[in-house]
């Protein structure tokens, strides 16, 4: 009895499960298609990208294309512009909203409750609100064209989302452990250098991988702050390419925006497992 | 007691650790906010500063047409994308959760679009969308569509190829959220509805929906003033064109304030959409009561 139950059970598992395998996959093929496209347009020469039925696989290969899009235009300028930009705004806002996190998640002091809704309700504030005056601020300081309004501001706060993950994280730490350090002599600072940084380090990683990735997408900040050429970033670099390159040589355009996707899918696969828990930290006790 | 000097106290300590963020909320948030609200009522070329009143205001009401047309443009782009984003990533989260294998291959697969940088995702669907040798005319064409829109050309399909490029997302973040959010559903349930003989449809309208109405509040919430922002890929794409129909609110805020260097004009833009989001934003956390269920909670 027991048995054909589970025969049955099974058999109607196997068409579900069927089912289930096969509009996932097809679903997958679909969301791949256009990526798929772009690499093998980024292989083609300027005419074959255009000729139809669209060759998938490209019968001549050009790999060339990534060398002459890396030199064609400043390119390796734009990267390095956008690693500098990236590395102090993510060091900036990793470690001040650590500092603010440790202060939110510790410390009674009157007015907390308040202060971290601030925090939390400056998430749905639109950025342009605030833009325009903070454009100007930056204008009378003469700091247009320089990195300073990408990267100063990550150390003031570091942006309410990073807060609110690193104190959800802090909260899950014994406060035992604080104590007994307090104890053997450990000042505040000294309780967030040598215990609380060093058992989040999942966390830290986590808003650490964010940070790289919103400050290596960003475009609008850029395109306001910087002008000349060899300030720019990549996203907008990639705008010179499309000028210049959009009409005439598309290959070396879907070659230089493959440049700019590989460092983030490849960052991504490899911190995989710390990006899905910080997205679900936020969604599911927001 | 002696009370403690007032650098012994954690209260102290507290505001210290804060202390970057207070700094940088009165800097770039507070500051600017009241800033831009002046300005509002400003004329402003980044050279002469003139005292407008509420002409700013006036005019963006009264006086132009590209304002209505790019608030018009964004609240029916937002009216679809959202909730068609919503529930594409809820119906892949279920798939999903159906304890498949290689659960974890399938979610890189879908989550990576949603990777894709701002600009590239932009540049690439230029070229998806291209009208002759584009990927989607061309399935159409072989699928039978002898005439297939012309997508970005075409004033009246511009706006609805937007909608279908950000439903290349729906893998990402909101599918994550929603995927966790089923997975936190006690198999209880589940098993006691199936002695009381319910089927799989009635399960999901009893069991799996209510149990994720907080996380569709929260996508919902974040996707709306999201796509009230919208962006790069206007900017990228058409410039706002054929005939400003993908002139999306935030486009036309940028071109006033950095492009004509109206920054007062720009400024009333600003909070306008700043109202409407609140409002809207108010709306729906003053709605949530009536469909948002949080477990535990004392009704």
């Amino acid at each position: 009895m027991k048995d054909a139950e589970g025969d049955i059970q099974t058999e109607r598992f196997g068409l579900k499960t069927a089912l289930v395998y096969l509009v996932l996959t097809a679903g997958a093929v679909l969301f791949c298609i256009p990526l798929f496209w772009c690499v093998s347009a980024a292989f083609k020469d300027a005419q074959s990208v255009f000729r139809l039925p669209i060759e998938w696989i490209p019968r001549q290969w050009h790999p060339e294309n990534f060398r002459e899009a890396w030199t064609v235009l400043p390119f390796p300028v734009f990267v390095i512009n956008t690693l500098i930009v990236t590395f102090f705004a993510v060091v900036g806002q990793v470690l001040s909203a650590s500092l603010v996190a440790y202060g939110f998640a510790r410390f009674n002091f009157p007015g907390r409750k308040v202060l971290f809704m601030l925090v939390l309700s400056s998430m749905l504030l639109p950025a342009q609100v605030t833009m325009i005056p903070v454009f100007i601020i930056w204008q009378k300081f003469g700091m247009i064209d320089t990195f300073a309004p990408l990267t100063i501001p990550a150390y003031l706060g570091g942006g309410a989302f990073t807060i609110f993950l690193l104190r959800q994280f802090y909260l899950t730490i014994p406060r035992e452990l604080d104590e007994a350090a307090m104890i053997d002599g450990c000042s505040y600072f000294g309780i967030w250098r040598h215990i609380i940084l060093p058992l989040s380090r999942p966390a830290l990683i986590t808003v650490l991988l964010f940070s790289f990735m919103a400050n290596w997408d960003d475009f609008m900040g850029p395109l306001i702050y910087l002008h000349s050429q060899d300030k720019l970033t990549v996203s907008i670099g990639l705008r010179l390419f499309q000028d210049q390159y959009g009409q005439t040589n598309l290959p070396l355009l879907m070659a230089a925006s493959l440049l700019h996707i590989a460092p983030v899918v490849i960052i991504f696969l490899i911190g995989q497992r710390y990006f899905i828990k910080g997205i679900v930290m936020t969604g599911l006790k927001g | 007691m002696r009370r403690l000097r007032f650098w012994h106290r954690p209260a102290f300590w507290g505001f210290v650790f804060i202390a970057p963020w207070i700094v940088g909320y009165l800097c770039f948030t507070v500051g600017p906010m009241m800033g831009s609200l002046l300005l509002s009522f400003c004329q402003y070329d980044l050279a002469n500063l003139k005292f407008a009143g509420l002409s700013n205001y006036e005019r963006l009401f009264t006086n132009d047409p590209l304002f209505w047309k790019s608030l018009w443009n964004t609240a029916t782009y937002t009216l679809f994308a959202v909730p068609l984003g919503l529930t594409g990533s809820l119906m892949l989260a279920v798939f999903l959760n159906q304890k498949v294998r290689g659960l974890a291959l399938y979610r890189t697969l879908y989550y990576i679009p949603s990777l894709v940088p701002a600009v590239a995702t932009a540049l690439l669907w230029n070229y998806v969308f291209n009208a002759n040798f584009g990927i989607l005319n061309n399935s159409l064409r072989s699928a039978g569509m002898s005439n297939p829109p012309q997508w970005l050309q075409d004033p009246n399909w511009a706006l609805p190829a937007f909608v279908i490029m950000s439903l290349w997302g729906i893998g990402g973040g909101r599918m994550i959220i929603f995927l966790a959010g089923l997975q936190g559903i006690p198999d209880s349930y589940y098993e006691a509805a199936d002695i009381d003989g319910a089927g799989p449809l009635s399960k999901f309208r009893h069991i799996t929906l209510p149990m994720l109405t907080p996380m569709i509040f929260f996508n919902m919430v974040l996707g709306i003033i999201g796509s009230f922002q919208v962006f790069t890929a206007a900017y990228i794409m058409t410039g706002g064109g054929p005939a400003n129909a993908t002139l999306f609110y935030v486009l036309y805020l940028f071109r006033q304030a950095f492009e004509e260097f109206r920054m007062g004009y720009a400024s009333a833009m600003a909070w306008v959409l700043f109202v409407i989001l609140l409002v809207c934003t108010g709306i729906q956390f003053w709605q949530a009561k009536k469909w948002v269920y949080y477990e535990g909670e004392v009704k």
